[in-house]
This record gives C-alpha cells, structure tokens and sequence, in this order.
C-alpha cells in the first residue's frame, strides 16, 4: 500500500509497492546494505547447513554412489538399516549407552561445578583448571589417556591396580570389547564437563544478588531452596543452552573412540552412529544409505533438543 | 539517622567476619572442589611432564608420572627425526595455523556483519531467518557432512586448503552469539553518526565492531578451540599426506607400527597440539565470562 501525500511517495506497513520504480529504489535505500551484509553469511549458511540437511533427506531414499546417478529406492535404505543392519543396531546401541551416561553426567556434574565455584574465592583459578579439559583436542588427550589405560604393565592404572593387588594380569582397557566402552566414557566424561559450565558460571554470575535477598524474607531457608526457588528459574535460557550442547555433542561421539579403540573396533565394541556414517560415505561411497544413518542421527539430536527448549520454555512467565 | 548508621555498619562487619569465619562445611567443599580440580587436571600434568621427559624416563619400570631432569629432547626428535618422512612435522602446524587463522578471521566478520544488519536495520523477514539459526544450534554437524562433501567435490576442491575452509565459515552458534550482542548497539549512536555522513560500512567498523569487541573476542576463542581441534573435516576433506591437520598427524605419530619408537615424539606433539588452546583460553578468560551471560536462549 502506498499514498501520496505532497506529492511523496510513503509506505504503509510492511510490503513494500513495487508499482513505481521510485517505491523499489527507496525499498533497496532503506534495507538492501542490511541484506547486503547479510548476504555472505546467509549464502555460505544454507549452502552448507540448511540445504544439505534436505539433501540428505532426499538422497536417504535413493541408492547413490557419487558415479551413477542416484537410483530411487524407497525407504530400502531405512529397513536395512533398521532391520538387516547388525552392526548400525550395535553402533546405535553404543551410541545411545555413551550418551545417556556422558550427557547427564556431564550436564550435572558442570551445573553443580558452576554452582559451587561460583561461591568460592579462586574463581577464574578453579574455572581455568575445570573448564581446561574441554578445550583439549580430543585426539590429543585420549593419546595422554592411553599411557593411563594402556594394556601393559607400564600402563598406570594397570600399575596401581597391580601394586595393590587388585588384578594379577594387566587389564587390556582399550582392546578388550567389555572396557572399551568404559574407558571412551571415562574420557568423555573427563572432556565434556566444560559443555555448558561457562555458560553456567555467567548465568549465576548474572542473577541479581537482591532476589536472595528477597527471597530471604520470603523464608527460604537455605542454599538448596535458594537454588532451586531462585536460581534455577531464572537460569532457564543457560540450561537450554547447555542441554543443545550436550545433546549433539554426546550423539556425535567419534574421534575419541576412534582413537582409543580404533576403527573398526574389537567386535564394534567402540562403533558409533558416526562412526558408522563414515564408514558407510566416506569408505564405501554409499552415499544414499549413509544418508539415511545421517538423517536418523539428525531426528535424535533434533527431537532431543525441541524436547528440551519445551522443557527449560520461558515463554510462558 | 546516626544509629541507624552505625547498625548498619555493624552489621556489615558481622557479615564479613561470618563470611571469613572457618567452617566445616566450607572446608569440605574445598576439599571436594580440589579432587574434582585434581581429576580434571591430572592428564593434563602428566602430559606436559611425559612431554619433557629423557627417553629412559619414558620407558622406566615402574612408570613414573613427573619428569625428573626436564629435557627437551622429545621436541628435537619431533621436528628432525620426523622431518626426515615425507611430510615434515611442521607442514602439519603449518596446515592447522593457517586455516584456523583464516575460518577464525572469516567467521568474526561474516557473523558480525550479518548479525548487526539483523540487529539494526529492521529488516523485514529477519525474525524467521533467526528462528531457523536457533534451530540449527540443534542440529549434529556430521548431518550436514555428506552433501557437503558432494559440494566440495563438485567444486573441484577436495585436498584444497578451500574444503578445509569455505564449509565451516558459516556456523549458527556464532551467528546467534553476535545477535544477542549486536541488539544491544544504542541506535542514537548510529543515528549520530548517518547525520554526520558515514557510510553504512564505515559505521558497521567504527561504530559497530568496536562496541561488539568483547562478543567477537569471545568468538574467537571459541571458534580457534573448534577449529584447532577439529578431526572430521580433514578426515574426509582430504586424502593427501601434505594437506592434513595436526589432530590427524597426531593420530599417525601417535598409533600404527613403530608407535613406541615414537613415543617421545608423540608427547611432544600432543604438548603442542594442546598448548594453544589453553593459552589462547586463559588470556581472554576475563572477556570469555562477561559474554558468555548472553549465550542463554529464549524458548
């Protein structure tokens, strides 16, 4: 809509006319530099996230090994994999068990972390030597993890166990199936404390002090109450934000299993939903099945997280 | 009106002596937050001293876990033995330092830019644009992988320093820290200084960018730890030996056969793959917390 008023053209609400050549040049005036800037992002975010996320979509109901041109398979690929695929049930599995241990874990063990440093005197100190794990290549420290858990004598948990009797024989942490699992986790663990903790720490830091206060008065007793009545409320955003975090990091495990028990693993003890994904693209050129993996990695991760912005919602306060 | 000061006063004094007065349960959690400091800092000890050990303190039975005479013997042996193989050592730093210098410097301006025009300028369609950004904070990076990799291989730029770039200058989480940030820029100030005659892209960094700085100094500690330590990429972005990063050289030092000949050597290159991350971490810590508060979303 547009009217004349002294003989100048002037918008009404939101959609521009384009019934004159002068309404578009004042359109592109007022916003085209904005969507200039914007351009660079925008071009390289959809060509790199938004359209291969449909991409994918679409070539997992197809057969495609990057020679031919993709064959229409139907939803073939997701019953083999569901169904015929044993090792993908067993990466599932793995990945699942990784993650509903490193997840919580790490989720709560830096809430808490964030909660107590926030109280104490050394506060960049401590924050430096929890938050330092996380910032560690996790190649680099699953190597400094391996002389810990290495299978030998020399290994210094083999070591310690031995000297205090615990086992006879050195345990082989990274090659027998049934301590595979453990020790990713362990690492995992070990890395993964830092996902969410700085966010955390700012977001106690940023809870106006005069709501204790306040909520002193109204009687809460003591520091459990006060967290809970006070500080998880107002944390909402943080908690969201750190739960995004842990989610697809914890479902997209693979380069420290990779390295701690190699690929493949001694019985696929250490095979992950990435793991797998790789495999399947990058070794066989499978592309339209390791699509499908791709596409159920993306329907955990994102019903995950739309679970978790419904449960930390702020929306209805 | 003088009482009342003094109260107030003393009151002041017994809550500082309160809050110095020992107690159990404060020792406690000291002492639990000291384990907890130990668990998380033992592997990183233990990695810088393996790093400067002689190599008859590698292979000592029982293992020792400090150096006793600090040599830096290993790091010699990383760059001149290693050097004398096919790709040298120092390629590898080469590699990793340049692209994450360039997806560092690329990401900031890119996500800045965009993320003022979103802030600023009103634009019409932005708000659905931003829902879909958040949405992308939930999405797995490998889900994007393979028609990535069909993109880079179409554009003839596998085992270029480009497929080690281009896909990753994009990332939603940087986006969305800047919005939250650049909201905040007093449109008076822009205003000011459109009035004096600026033009856009002068006000975006003079203006702008200076006001954002502790948003993008925090995103760049962020995306150098992503990026330094990022694995996938090069894995299936290159097959070339010279084109590789340090996580993959390390991976290659570190495993396979001849391994334990190296072992010094991979300590070494673990210190140094690890050493600027921290570093980098520790010197912006204080900007890294003040923005971090922003990082929460509104759902």
């Amino acid at each position: 809509m547009s009217t004349v008023i002294n003989n100048k053209v002037i918008n009404i609400g939101k959609k521009p006319s384009f019934n004159n050549k002068k309404a578009i040049s004042k359109w592109l005036n007022k916003y085209g530099i904005g969507y200039l800037f914007m351009l660079p992002f925008i071009i390289l975010f959809f060509t790199f996230i938004i359209i291969p996320v449909f991409v994918s979509i679409g070539l997992s109901f197809t057969q495609y090994n990057m020679i031919q041109l993709p064959k229409w398979a139907g939803l073939v690929n997701y019953k083999t994999l569901l169904t015929k695929d044993d090792i993908f049930l067993l990466a599932l599995k793995n990945t699942m068990f990784f993650a509903l241990i490193t997840g919580p874990i790490g989720y709560i063990m830096s809430f808490i972390a964030a909660w107590i440093i926030d109280q104490l005197k050394f506060r960049n100190a401590f924050s430096l030597a929890f938050y330092a794990p996380s910032i560690t290549s996790g190649i680099a420290l699953s190597i400094v993890w391996l002389y810990f858990f290495s299978g030998d004598r020399y290994g210094l948990i083999n070591n310690i166990l031995i000297n205090f009797g615990f086992i006879k024989e050195p345990v082989l942490w990274n090659i027998n199936p049934k301590t595979i699992m453990p020790v990713i986790i362990i690492i995992s663990v070990w890395m993964s404390m830092g996902t969410g903790f700085l966010v955390f720490l700012a977001g106690l830091q940023n809870v106006p002090k005069e709501l204790y206060e306040a909520g002193a008065i109204d009687g809460i007793k003591n520091k459990f109450q006060e967290l809970y009545y006070i500080t998880l409320q107002l944390m909402k955003p943080q908690m969201l934000f750190g739960a995004i975090n842990s989610i697809v990091g914890s479902f997209g495990v693979f380069d420290i299993a990779v390295s701690v028990a190699g690929m493949p693993s001694p019985n696929y003890a250490g095979h992950t939903i990435v793991a797998h994904l790789y495999d399947h693209a990058f070794i066989r050129f499978e592309m339209g099945y390791a699509s499908s993996i791709s596409v159920i990695l993306f329907l955990i991760t994102f019903i995950l997280g739309r679970l978790s912005m419904k449960l930390f919602s702020t929306r209805d306060e | 009106m003088h009482i009342k000061y003094s109260l107030k006063k003393i009151k002041n004094c017994l809550y500082i002596r309160f809050k110095f007065k020992f107690s159990f349960g404060w020792f406690l959690v000291y002492l639990f937050m000291l384990l907890l400091v130990a668990f998380t800092a033992l592997p990183l000890v233990y990695m810088v001293s393996t790093a400067f050990k002689p190599i008859d303190e590698l292979f000592i039975y029982p293992p020792q876990f400090l150096v006793r005479r600090p040599t830096l013997e290993s790091f010699t042996d990383l760059f001149t033995a290693l050097d004398s193989s096919v790709v040298p050592f120092t390629r590898y730093v080469f590699n990793s330092l340049f692209t994450t210098i360039i997806i560092v410097s690329g990401t900031v301006i890119i996500s800045s830019m965009g993320a003022f025009a979103m802030g600023k300028y009103n634009l019409p369609g932005t708000g659905i644009l931003f829902n879909i950004i958040i949405l992308a904070l939930m999405f797995s990076p490998y889900t994007t992988q393979i028609p990535s990799y069909m993109i880079v291989n179409k554009l003839g730029m596998i085992n270029t320093y480009w497929a080690l770039i281009i896909p990753k200058l994009a990332v939603a989480y940087n986006f969305f820290l800047m919005k939250q940030f650049s909201s905040q820029i007093p449109d008076a100030l822009l205003e000011a200084a459109r009035i004096e005659g600026a033009t856009e892209w002068r006000i975006f960094w003079k203006i702008a960018m200076p006001i954002l700085q502790p948003a993008w100094a925090t995103l760049i500690v962020f995306s150098f730890v992503n990026n330094w330590n990022d694995y996938f990429t090069a894995l299936i972005f290159t097959s070339s030996q010279v084109m590789k990063t340090l996580p993959l050289a390390l991976q290659t030092i570190a495993g396979g056969p001849g391994a334990i000949a190296r072992s010094g050597a991979s300590a070494a290159a673990t210190f140094i793959v690890t050493l600027p991350t921290i570093l980098i971490f520790t010197i912006m810590q204080a900007k890294v917390m003040k923005t971090m508060a922003y990082s929460g979303i509104k759902a």
